[in-house]
C-alpha cells in the first residue's frame, strides 16, 4: 500500500531519485577537511536568520515612531524575546564569519577555477545580497547607529556624479532618513532579499552539484573512463547516481556518498559551531560592541551625530578602502571594485593548478598577503580615519588590490608542483 | 580508510546517543519560539486586576470599570432590589446558578460577596452585546420587577443578580468575574486570592 503510494508519487515527482542524486548518491571527495564545514554552517545560519526573523516580525513595529520602542518591548516584555533577538543579531555576525571562511576556503583550494566559475559567481551574488540584507536589517532597530550608519552608506550613492543627489533622495523616499526609508528597508529585509537569497542558495547548490565539489587537493574525482585510471576496491563499494557517470563515460574515484558520510561529519561542525554561537548569545550578545554597537541603544536622533561612526565589523574591510581614498566617488568605486575583483577571480587567476598545496611559494605568500590585508583593513575600518590610520588603510588597500594584480601576472606561467593523479 | 569490520553495537549506541542529545537540543530550541507566543509582560500588565473605589457609590448606582478589554459593572443594589431577587426565581433559567458562571463564593441568591454590591462582566451571554441597566423601568420587560438588565440586541433579560430569564436567547447567567474587597471601600476586579 505504502509502496504503491510511493511509486505513484515517484512516477509523477521523482522525489527519491532527486534525493539520491543530491544527497544519498552524491559523490563527494573523501578528503574534505574542516574548511568544508562552512558551506553547511552558512545554510544553518540562514535557517536561523529566517526563523528568528519571522518571530521578530511578530512583535516588531516598522515605523519611525514605534520601531525603537518595539525592539525594547521584544527585549523586555516578550517571553524569550531577548533570546530570539540575540539569536538574530548574533546570527548576522555568524553568517559573515562562516561566509568569509567559506570564501577563503574557495580561494585556497582554487574552487573558483574552471569549471566552477558560475558557482563562484552565484556565491558572490549571495555575498552581495547578504551585505544588503545585513545593512537594511541594521536600520530596523532605529537606534543612533542604525540611523547614522545608514546615513553614511546611503551617502555613498550620493557621490555618484550627476545622478547622486537624486538617487539618494529616491532611496530614502524623503529628504532625510525617515519612516519612509525604514518601511521600505523593512519590506526588502523581511521579504524581498530573503527570497532572492534562498533562490541564489538553491542555484549555488545546483551549480555545485552539476560540476561537483572541489577538494583540498584540487584534483578531479571524475575521470574519463578510458582505462587511464582504475577504480580501487574501496571505490567499488559505493553506488553513486548514474547521472554522475554520464552513462559510463566517467568513472568516480576517491569519493564517498554525501549521506551518511558528510551529513554526519557536518554534524560535528554544527555541534562545534553551536557551542561557540550559544556562548556568544548567552555571554557576549553585543559582541563587545562589535555585533551591536553602544550608540544603538539610544533612539535615532537626526539632530545629534554619535562621536564615532563605524559600520558593523563585517563591513569594515570595504569601508576602510572607501575611506582610504581621498576622493569620495573614487573611494566608492574602489570599494565596489574590491568586491568585483573577488567576483572576477576565475578570470584573474590564469593558473591551471587549483589547490594552494601544489602552487608556487609566491602564490602562498600572495594569499597570506591577501588575508593580512583583509584583516588589517577590517581593523582599520573600525578605527577613526585620521593620521597614521589613513596611511595604513591606503597601504593595505594597495596590497589588497595588489593580490589580484600579482595573481593575474604570475599565474600564467607559475612554477607549480607536479599534481598527483588522484586525491591524497 | 580503515578496513576493520563494522562494530554494529557501537554504531547503534552512537546513533541513538546522538539522536537523543540532538532531540533534547531541538526541544530546547523550540522552547523560546513557543513560549514567546504567551502573553507578554505588557499584555499581562494590561490584563492585570483593576481596583475601583466604591465609597461614593449610591444605592441603585452602577459604575463601569474596564478589565481585560471588557466592561465590568459594579452595582450597589437597594434593599428593594435585593428583596425582589426571590420573587423572580420562578421565571429564571438557572436561579441557583448551577452553571459555573461565577466563582464559588458568588454562588448564592445575590451572586456576590456582599449582598448589596454586585459585580458582573457586562456582556450578554448570547452574542456579546452589553445589556442596558434599567434601574426603574424594568417592569415593562418583566411585570412587577423594578430593576434589571435588558440587552438591546436580541432582548435578553437578566435580573439584578445577572440571572437570565426564561424565554430569551441568552443561555446562561451573566459572568461574575473573580473579585475581592481590600477594605470597605475598595474592590479589586480580576483577582481573588487572599480575599477577606
Amino acid at each position: 500500500m505504502f509502496k504503491n503510494l510511493m511509486s505513484w508519487i515517484e512516477y509523477r515527482l521523482p522525489f527519491m531519485d532527486k534525493m539520491n542524486l543530491h544527497v544519498m548518491q552524491y559523490p563527494a571527495p573523501k578528503n574534505f577537511n574542516f574548511w568544508y564545514f562552512f558551506g553547511s554552517l552558512a545554510m544553518l545560519v540562514l535557517v536561523n536568520q529566517i526563523v528568528t526573523g519571522i518571530w521578530l516580525t511578530m512583535n516588531y513595529e516598522p515605523s519611525a515612531e514605534g520601531a525603537f520602542a518595539s525592539v525594547e518591548y521584544i527585549m523586555r516584555d516578550v517571553d524569550y524575546g531577548w533570546l530570539l533577538r540575540y539569536m538574530h543579531s548574533t546570527g548576522a555576525s555568524a553568517f559573515f564569519v562562516v561566509v568569509y571562511l567559506h570564501m577563503l576556503r574557495g580561494m585556497m583550494y582554487g574552487s573558483y577555477q574552471k569549471p566552477r566559475e558560475l558557482l563562484w559567481i552565484f556565491g558572490m551574488l549571495i555575498f552581495l545580497v547578504l551585505m544588503a540584507e545585513a545593512f537594511m536589517g541594521y536600520l530596523l532597530p532605529w537606534g543612533q547607529m542604525s540611523f547614522w550608519g545608514a546615513q553614511v552608506i546611503i551617502g555613498i550613492f550620493g557621490t555618484i556624479p550627476f545622478i547622486g543627489e537624486d538617487l539618494t533622495l529616491w532611496i530614502r523616499g524623503d529628504y532625510v532618513i525617515s519612516g519612509a526609508t525604514l518601511n521600505r528597508f523593512f519590506a526588502l529585509h523581511v521579504i524581498a532579499l530573503p527570497l532572492v537569497l534562498v533562490i541564489l542558495v538553491f542555484l549555488h547548490i545546483m551549480a555545485l552539484h552539476e560540476v561537483g565539489s572541489n577538494n583540498p587537493d584540487g584534483i578531479d574525482i571524475k575521470k574519463d573512463n578510458d582505462g587511464s585510471v582504475e577504480q580501487t576496491e574501496a571505490d567499488k563499494k559505493f553506488t553513486f547516481h548514474q547521472y554522475f557517470t554520464r552513462g559510463g563515460k566517467k568513472i568516480i574515484v576517491d569519493a564517498i556518498p554525501f549521506h551518511p558520510y558528510y551529513t554526519v561529519k557536518d554534524l560535528v561542525g554544527v555541534a562545534g559551531f553551536l557551542l561557540i554561537f550559544a556562548w556568544v548569545i548567552f555571554f557576549l550578545p553585543e559582541g563587545g560592541g562589535y555585533f551591536l554597537e553602544p550608540p544603538n541603544f539610544e533612539p535615532a536622533n537626526p539632530l545629534k551625530t554619535p562621536d564615532h561612526i563605524a559600520p558593523v565589523w563585517y563591513f569594515t574591510p570595504f569601508y576602510a578602502i572607501l575611506r582610504a581614498i581621498p576622493h569620495p566617488f573614487m573611494g566608492a568605486v574602489a570599494m565596489f571594485a574590491a568586491i568585483v575583483a573577488l567576483a572576477l577571480l576565475p578570470w584573474l587567476d590564469r593558473g591551471k593548478v587549483r589547490s594552494v598545496r601544489y602552487r608556487s611559494g609566491l602564490h602562498k605568500v600572495n594569499l597570506i598577503n591577501f588575508c593580512i590585508s583583509f584583516v588589517a583593513l577590517g581593523v582599520l575600518g573600525v578605527l577613526p580615519a585620521e593620521g597614521v590610520y589613513t596611511l595604513m588603510a591606503q597601504i593595505f588597500s594597495f596590497t589588497y588590490f595588489g593580490f589580484f594584480v600579482l595573481l593575474f601576472f604570475y599565474s600564467k606561467n607559475e612554477n607549480t608542483k607536479p599534481l598527483p593523479v588522484r586525491v591524497t | 580508510m580503515s578496513n576493520a569490520p563494522v562494530d554494529h553495537g557501537r554504531r547503534r549506541f552512537l546513533t541513538i546517543a546522538t539522536s537523543v542529545v540532538g532531540g533534547v537540543g531541538a526541544v530546547g530550541v523550540a522552547v523560546p519560539f513557543i513560549a514567546s507566543w504567551n502573553p507578554s509582560e505588557r499584555a499581562k500588565q494590561a490584563g492585570a486586576a483593576v481596583t475601583a473605589d466604591i465609597s461614593k457609590l449610591e444605592p441603585g448606582q452602577l459604575i463601569r470599570v474596564e478589565w481585560r478589554g471588557k466592561p465590568v459593572w459594579i452595582v450597589k443594589r437597594t434593599e428593594e432590589t435585593l428583596g425582589q431577587l426571590e420573587q423572580t426565581e420562578s421565571k429564571l433559567r438557572d436561579p441557583s446558578s448551577d452553571v459555573p458562571q461565577q466563582p464559588a463564593y458568588a454562588q448564592n441568591r445575590h451572586r456576590s460577596i456582599r449582598p448589596e454590591i454586585f459585580v458582573a462582566v457586562g456582556i450578554c451571554t448570547h452574542l456579546g452585546c452589553s445589556p442596558s441597566y434599567l434601574p426603574n423601568d424594568f417592569a415593562a420587560q418583566v411585570e412587577g420587577i423594578r430593576a434589571g438588565f435588558f440587552c438591546p440586541c436580541h432582548g435578553s433579560k437578566f435580573d439584578m443578580a445577572g440571572r437570565v430569564f426564561q424565554g430569551v436567547p441568552a443561555p446562561t447567567n451573566l459572568v461574575v468575574p473573580p473579585h475581592m474587597f481590600i477594605d470597605d471601600n475598595t474592590i479589586v476586579v480580576g483577582e481573588d486570592e487572599g480575599a477577606v
